[in-house]
């Protein structure tokens, strides 16, 4: 069985700890959480870290927390804790959807939140969905707080705007109103990377016309949402022809490469059909909440 | 370094390495070998304990990680001769073959049903789709696990105690 | 025993269905296993034990240029490397595979594929070994590898095996069965003709136990304990003898519980024999388990057969030939394990289950730049990919017809009354009744309801496939005469012994990975002497606890071994009666059998049970003439022939028509075994092929880059079914006893991995065939699906 190169580990007990010891170890230190994404590269020793900082003690960044305006989340959250609340069940949806694909039920048991984010894999299911939904990172460093969109967090496969000295601490999801969202993911199995996924969130006006939207696909080389298909929707009420051009936008703005996934022509009819699929979904579940909003109201 | 946890009800400390894993602790340090290891990707779950009660795949935990946590393996679901209704439902329903993949799939099975005492087919089969059983095709363990929901307390023990 | 006597009258015969020995039993190793306490190879720890670990070539193909392991040496914990130098100069470098080649235990030349082994460290603990591997240096001279098997016989090809003298190019073996000249007149004026390439990729047992072993070599008695990861231990046995030069009775091999096998622990690897040169050269216990990796894209693969099929047909759906030439892809070294006569396997009951006029196919072995292997998952030598071919060339030619797939079938199914039937290609099938299999699998599938929502949806453009799949196995290897591996006949020994008090041990020389033999061949024990099972213990495993035998692989242990403790315990009834007469002072032709009892005709109530006799026979009894006092018998079984198991397949998928993704809703499976031993172990064996079938069939598949890197060297991209991609088996049976099967038996291990990959593959073609796809191979990805929806479908290499 494999096994990792020989490290240090330290166990931070709180979130200024971390930090004092991320500056202490300097660049040869890495944080680690779940693990599931960095213990088994250094058991492939793709990853030799000199010191492992142990955060799982650092139980105020484990929260999910609804507030007027927005849903924060801390990056210690478990996948598994984020699938069952009820809160993120009913504002983001989306999260939801996702989450079901992430990995596996044990695997999600262990991964966090920021760790997923953090690692910033090119098939990340959660950084698309942090796309679309305008999701803020709150990062935090020996200067104090920095508040990043996600445009500024990414940086591209593999690396973020998290510094080596720097701790992502928690992940705020903005509540808008007549909102509904949707993610779509096409796997070979279960537990499986994406082959491609789409994400969309929409925010519809008072007349059931698109307010906003964010369009989002993981695995097909892009960073961040796909402006030119969001373009086709927004303003206009959603229909059938509308998700068609804004698959057909999102397929031609995807940069897949082929893998044992699949080829490019392939990811890219993916990019095109999911895309549809998550604004068709999206819209219905937008639908859905301004009536109940209408009931409620 | 020195840990310390709670091993299927007892207390222990040992030194280790920083890089043990948790897999490997239970099994070399503790020779607890019931818990298997089946790849180095945590992709298989065979190496599947409960920590604190939830199922996590300890070829992904290093041991230091679950210092001061409970951890309970498949040595630690049998009360004495007395045995888990998920163990007895396994003999039952032939949930088992080869025997590698099972303790894994046990607790899996009894941290499911502490949750949800009567899980369906689905949530059955969700709960355990991190782990790959090569041997029974999945359906004698969903019948196993609803064989243990049905006989929350087993009151006959079939199956013969095994001296360790 | 002779081969008369077994051919005793079947007891099962007259009433087919009833299963025997108790029927369905909960197992009798469970009780460990669910406790944690089974025992596998890496459980064990020895006193002064050292932990090996083999550094793998990066590369395919490249000649070794030199290797340092002065780093590596010096390293805290290191006890030894070894290279291949040292194994020439103990002339253990190169070392017999069971196909009549030679393979490198550790490279001195030539890597011939990535992931070879190159050097051994044995260290204190398996950090230090692992740690060791990376400070040894090794310079490589990289060469163009052959790959793409269709290219390894092209004039200039790069020669793989230059160490084999002579060697010009990379051709194996051509092989050949049935008769050409007559299949191709059937087909010179047959009135309907389907050609389809059908490839057969590669994939890998794969079982949740890696393969490894711990060797125990004991200097002073010259010694060694071999446990090791075996589903042969007593041809491991002669072969390491045969290998390492020390004297067979001298050597124990012991393979404990096994985490899964499927043919993936039948070779002899590498590893285990470095764990033993370790052994010996510490003068310590040497423990080597490889990694999932290592597993991978080292040991034993499977299947890389690419088919090309013909079937020849009347308008109205008689089929009258088959024939095929293959192309076979056996990687670096010619490894298969498969009986000698048989280059490829049992391929030649590609006849499947039809009555045809005429058959004949043709088979060539190349050398690649992979692994070795072939023959190494629950193939029953080969069996898969010839049912794979006539399956998928059947339902095409049903296609062409516009005829339902299953009628075609039962048009052309062998009939009852033509068994034993002597097939195109030299078999003689030994019973069947495939048209009642079939029906009862459509009844249980409700395939005119199917068909008829099949039709609703595809007229609301929704892509349902049926497929449907008719298997013949071939198991139970062999008669000694035609089967051997590497010399060694095909037959299989037990050992019966009933102790004083009437408890007993059976040894037999088959080896169980989980199908749960400790339970099968007591309850086949029970059947015969009538002493239950919980008091019939079985031992296999232990080459010092059993008699010899070939193992288990190919459906064999009950076809083979079952047969022997059949045999073996009417052996000791037999002797028991004798006893009993002398113990009840009449005549032995005076006294009756019932289950367990040997009683005076026309006086039931005098006689004597099996407890009773086995206490005569150790007690004080006047034992008659010529019986000795021990209630004991042996056998070896020489199969007279093979054993026929077959089933009828239905398989029922929805396939996503925007993305590809084919979701199996339902699987029908009614198998045939023949007599029924214990069903729910039956199911069981049943269960875990359906899902191998399901893997093989969607996902399961080991790539090559053209470097020769390969693709599928972890659980991350050699992918497995999980939960959610298998449906709830619907099963069914019939019972079609075998008649020259002591009880009736036929094996059933194999049977499903067997018979459903077709199965789905039919039922993902049907699925697409609306936008025009008449065949696609396997593994039917969400991509490769789609692919072929746009009418560009590929062979996967």
């Amino acid at each position: 069985m494999q096994i990792p190169a020989q490290f240090d580990y330290v166990r931070a007990s709180t979130i200024e700890d971390a930090l004092a010891l991320l500056d202490r170890h300097g660049p040869e230190s890495r944080v680690v959480a779940g693990g599931h994404s960095l213990l088994p590269m250094m058991k492939l020793r793709l990853a030799r870290p000199e010191w492992l900082i142990d955060i799982n003690d650092l139980y105020e960044l484990d929260f999910i927390l609804p507030e007027a305006t927005q849903l924060r989340i801390g990056a210690l959250t478990r996948h598994s804790t984020l699938l069952e609340s009820a809160d993120v069940a009913r504002l983001f949806p989306i999260v939801i959807d996702a989450e079901r694909v992430i990995a596996d039920p044990i695997v999600r048991n262990r991964g966090t939140v920021g760790g997923s984010l953090c690692q910033a894999d090119p098939a990340e299911d959660l950084a698309t969905v942090c796309d679309v939904l305008r999701a803020q990172a709150v990062v935090r460093g020996p200067g104090g707080e920095r508040i990043l969109t996600m445009d500024e967090f990414h940086k591209g496969p593999y690396e973020t705007a998290v510094a080596q000295n720097e701790l992502l601490v928690e992940i705020r999801f903005p509540i808008r109103p007549r909102a509904g969202s949707a993610y779509e993911k096409v796997e070979r199995r279960v537990g499986d990377w994406a082959v491609v996924a789409a994400g969309a969130a929409v925010n519809l006006a008072e007349d059931g016309s698109v307010d906003d939207v964010a369009i989002g696909l993981t695995a097909v080389g892009l960073d961040g949402t796909i402006a030119e298909a969001e373009a086709v929707l927004r303003g206009r009420r959603p229909s059938e022809e509308l998700f068609e051009e804004a698959g057909r936008l999102a397929a031609l703005a995807s940069m897949p490469v082929a893998d044992q996934r699949g080829p490019v022509d392939y990811k890219r009819h993916l990019a095109d059909e999911l895309t549809r699929r998550v604004l068709r979904r999206a819209c219905a579940r937008a639908l859905e909440t301004q009536t109940t909003t209408t009931q409620e109201g | 370094m020195q840990i310390s946890m709670t091993m299927n009800g007892d207390e222990i400390t040992r030194e280790i390495e920083p890089r043990v894993l948790l897999v490997h602790f239970i099994r070399d340090e503790l020779r607890l070998t019931g818990t298997h290891w089946g790849c180095d990707t945590s992709n298989c779950g065979t190496c599947v304990v409960l920590m604190d009660g939830v199922p996590v795949k300890s070829c992904t935990v290093l041991a230091a990680m679950a210092d001061g946590h409970a951890i309970t393996t498949v040595e630690g679901l049998a009360t004495g001769a007395t045995l888990d209704p998920v163990q007895q439902g396994f003999m039952e329903e032939h949930g088992l073959q080869c025997g590698f993949c099972t303790p894994g799939m046990m607790l899996t099975a009894r941290a499911l049903l502490d949750r949800n005492p009567h899980p369906d087919d689905t949530e059955i089969r969700e709960a355990i789709s991190g782990q790959i059983c090569r041997c029974t095709g999945y359906a004698t363990i969903v019948r196993s696990v609803k064989w243990a929901a049905e006989h929350p307390v087993v009151t006959e023990n079939a199956g013969e105690e095994v001296p360790a | 025993m002779t081969i008369t006597e077994a051919h005793a009258p079947n007891p099962a015969a007259g009433d087919a269905d009833r299963p025997i020995g108790y029927g369905r039993i909960q197992r009798k190793e469970d009780p460990r296993f669910v406790r944690g306490k089974g025992h596998y190879v890496d459980d064990i720890v020895l006193p002064g034990m050292l932990h090996g670990a083999i550094l793998r070539s990066p590369v395919a193909h490249a000649r070794l240029v030199s290797i340092d392991t002065t780093r590596a040496l010096a390293h805290p914990g290191v006890v030894a490397v070894i290279t291949g130098q040292d194994l020439l100069g103990l002339k253990l470098a190169w070392a017999p595979t069971l196909s009549a080649d030679v393979q490198a235990v550790l490279v001195t030349d030539k890597v011939r594929f990535q992931g070879q082994e190159v050097a051994f460290v044995i260290a204190e603990d398996r950090y230090a070994a692992r740690d060791a591997l990376e400070l040894i240096d090794v310079d490589y001279d990289v060469l163009p590898p052959v790959i793409d098997a269709r290219h390894a016989l092209d004039p200039g090809a790069p020669v793989i095996r230059d160490d084999i003298e002579g060697r010009t190019d990379n051709h194996i073996f051509d092989w050949e069965a049935g008769n050409a000249a007559e299949t191709d007149a059937v087909f010179a004026s047959a009135e309907v003709i389907v050609k389809q390439e059908i490839v057969y990729p590669r994939s890998h047992p794969a079982p949740m136990e890696t393969c490894g072993a711990v060797a125990d070599f004991e200097p002073i008695e010259g010694a060694l304990t071999l446990y090791e990861t075996s589903q042969a231990p007593h041809a491991h046995r002669t072969l390491f003898a045969i290998v390492s030069g020390i004297p067979e009775h001298k050597i124990r091999i012991v393979s404990p519980d096994i985490g899964g096998g499927f043919g993936n622990k039948v070779g002899i690897y590498p590893g285990y024999i470095l764990a033993v040169v370790g052994s010996i050269v510490t003068g310590r216990p040497v423990k080597w388990v490889e990694d999932r990796s290592e597993n991978l894209m080292s040991t034993s693969f499977a299947r890389d057969y690419i088919m090309q099929g013909e079937i020849a047909a009347t308008k109205d759906g008689k089929i009258l030939a088959l024939r095929t030439n293959v192309l076979a892809d056996h990687g670096a070294f010619n490894a298969t394990a498969q009986p000698s006569k048989y280059p490829a396997g049992f391929f030649h009951i590609f006849t499947g289950s039809y009555d045809l006029q005429a058959a004949h196919c043709k088979v060539t072995g190349v050398y690649t730049n992979k692994a070795p292997g072939g023959v190494a998952y629950a193939c029953s030598f080969r069996v898969t990919e010839a049912v794979l071919l006539v399956e998928r060339m059947v339902d095409m030619l049903a296609r062409k017809l516009e005829m339902d797939p299953a009628e075609l079938r039962l048009k052309n199914l062998i009939k009852p009354e033509q068994f034993p039937y002597k097939n195109k290609t030299g078999w003689e099938y030994d019973s069947g009744n495939y048209e009642r299999a079939l029906r009862l699998s459509m009844e249980i599938a409700g395939y005119d309801d199917l068909r008829r929502e099949q039709k609703e949806k595809r007229a609301r453009g929704e892509l349902m496939g049926i497929g449907v799949s008719f298997f013949t196995e071939t198991v139970g290897a062999g008669p000694r005469k035609h089967m051997d591996i590497v010399g060694l006949g095909m037959a299989d020994g037990a050992e019966l012994r009933i102790h004083p008090t009437g408890k007993a041990v059976v040894r037999i020389s088959v080896q169980s990975q989980g199908q749960g033999h400790e339970t099968t061949f007591a309850q086949i024990v029970a059947e015969e002497i009538g002493i239950p099972p919980e008091d019939i213990d079985v031992v296999h495993g232990d080459t010092d606890q059993t008699p010899f035998g070939l193992g288990t692989y190919g459906s064999r242990s009950t076809p083979v071994s079952g047969a022997a403790v059949a045999l073996v315990a009417r052996k000791v009834r037999e002797k028991a009666k004798f006893i009993a007469a002398a113990m009840l002072e009449t005549r032995p032709e005076d006294l009756e059998w019932e289950k367990g009892r040997w009683f005076v005709k026309g006086d039931p109530s005098v006689g004597k049970t099996m407890a009773e006799i086995a206490m005569g026979a150790h007690g004080t009894v006047a034992l008659p003439e010529g019986i000795d006092g021990n209630l004991d018998a042996e056998v070896t079984y020489d199969p007279p022939n093979l054993t026929f198991p077959f089933g009828a397949y239905i398989c029922v998928v929805d396939v996503d028509p925007g993305t590809g993704h084919v979701k199996v809703r339902r699987f029908i499976a009614v198998d045939d075994c023949g007599t029924r031993i214990n069903p729910m172990i039956i199911e069981g064996q049943v269960h875990g092929g359906l899902t191998d079938g399901v893997g093989m069939a969607l996902m399961q598949f080991i790539g090559f880059d053209e470097a020769g890197n390969n693709l599928g060297g972890s659980f991350m991209d050699y992918l497995i079914p999980t939960s959610m991609e298998v449906p709830n088996w619907e099963t069914g049976f019939t019972v079609t006893p075998s008649p020259h099967h002591p009880i009736g038996a036929k094996g059933v291990g194999e049977s499903a991995t067997v018979g459903s990959p077709p199965a789905i593959l039919n039922a993902v073609v049907d699925a697409i065939s609306p936008l025009g796809v008449t065949h696609m191979d396997m593994p039917c990805t969400p991509a490769r699906v789609w692919a072929a929806m746009q009418g560009r479908a590929t062979p996967p290499i």
